[in-house]
């Protein structure tokens, strides 16, 4: 039986890998992706507590996790078209306005 | 179950390596792909069958094939290597691996490998969850399709031509 800290250790390097990229990626739409690979990370914590506690509300999480991160999609990609539209360009070093 | 397990983890790590350091975001969708597949195993083997299909249907299908839409669409091609801030480049690695190794500290101190087993089975089926998401969770539902209304509206408003 694989134990419940083997899980988050799983959970953990895939969010760290998740921020990592977020912090040094230049492209919008890669930054994006790294955030939803956050997202599941944190989605196996909850499945991995789910299991090992027995209870099956940490699911209803992770389905909720889901249908947000759905509309976030949705809404993080039209933003994605509208910069794109505006700016010509994916790299985030191009929408500085508000950078002190 | 045990060896998949440590499979399926190694695949999702390689795929989420490769994801981040990809330069071409295609590569880094495809790559995302697969760390979301791996990670449906992982919830099978965890029990929750009916959440590794939702896992692979919504996640994989739907919001990777927008992902994967919206990279062609914009014809997004190679990242070009640009000149990072210096906060960046002095602290990012930094506390990227102070987060890893704070992280890690407090799971082994917090759930030592050798910690309780789980109880013998968790009903994971559409049945349980749905009975539960229709009791307990009946307002979280309904808000959630309020929310889904929203990014609807949303994300035609700001894809509009004229914006």
């Amino acid at each position: 039986m694989v134990p419940l800290s083997h899980y988050l250790a799983l959970s953990v390097i895939l969010f760290v890998l998740g921020a990592a990229g977020f912090i040094f990626r230049r492209n919008i739409i890669t930054v994006f992706m790294c955030i939803e690979l956050m997202l599941n990370a944190v989605n196996l914590a909850f499945m991995a507590f789910s299991r090992f506690l027995g209870n099956l509300d940490g699911q209803i999480f992770v389905f909720f996790v889901i249908v947000v991160a759905a509309a976030e999609a949705a809404v993080g990609l039209a933003i994605i078209i509208a910069l794109h539209r505006n700016r010509e360009s994916l790299n985030i070093e191009d929408v500085d306005a508000m950078k002190m | 179950m045990t060896l998949l397990f440590y499979i399926f983890a190694a695949v999702a790590v390689l795929a989420a390596l490769n994801m981040v350091l990809q330069r071409t975001p295609v590569y880094s969708a495809l790559s995302l792909i697969v760390v979301l597949c791996s990670l449906a195993v992982v919830y099978l083997l965890l029990g929750a069958d009916f959440m590794a299909v939702i896992q692979v249907i919504v996640y994989a299908g739907a919001i990777m094939v927008l992902f994967v839409f919206v990279i062609m669409l914009l014809n997004a091609g190679h990242e070009r290597p640009s000149h990072r801030s210096r906060l960046v480049r002095w602290l990012g690695a930094p506390i990227i691996f102070a987060l890893f190794f704070e992280l890690l500290v407090v799971i082994w101190d917090q759930f030592p490998p050798t910690s309780a087993a789980p109880p013998a089975h968790l009903d994971g089926s559409p049945r349980a969850i749905g009975t539960l998401l229709f009791h307990n969770y009946v307002l979280p539902f309904e808000v959630t399709s309020i929310l889904i209304l929203v990014a609807v509206l949303g994300a035609v408003v700001l894809a509009k031509k004229e914006f």
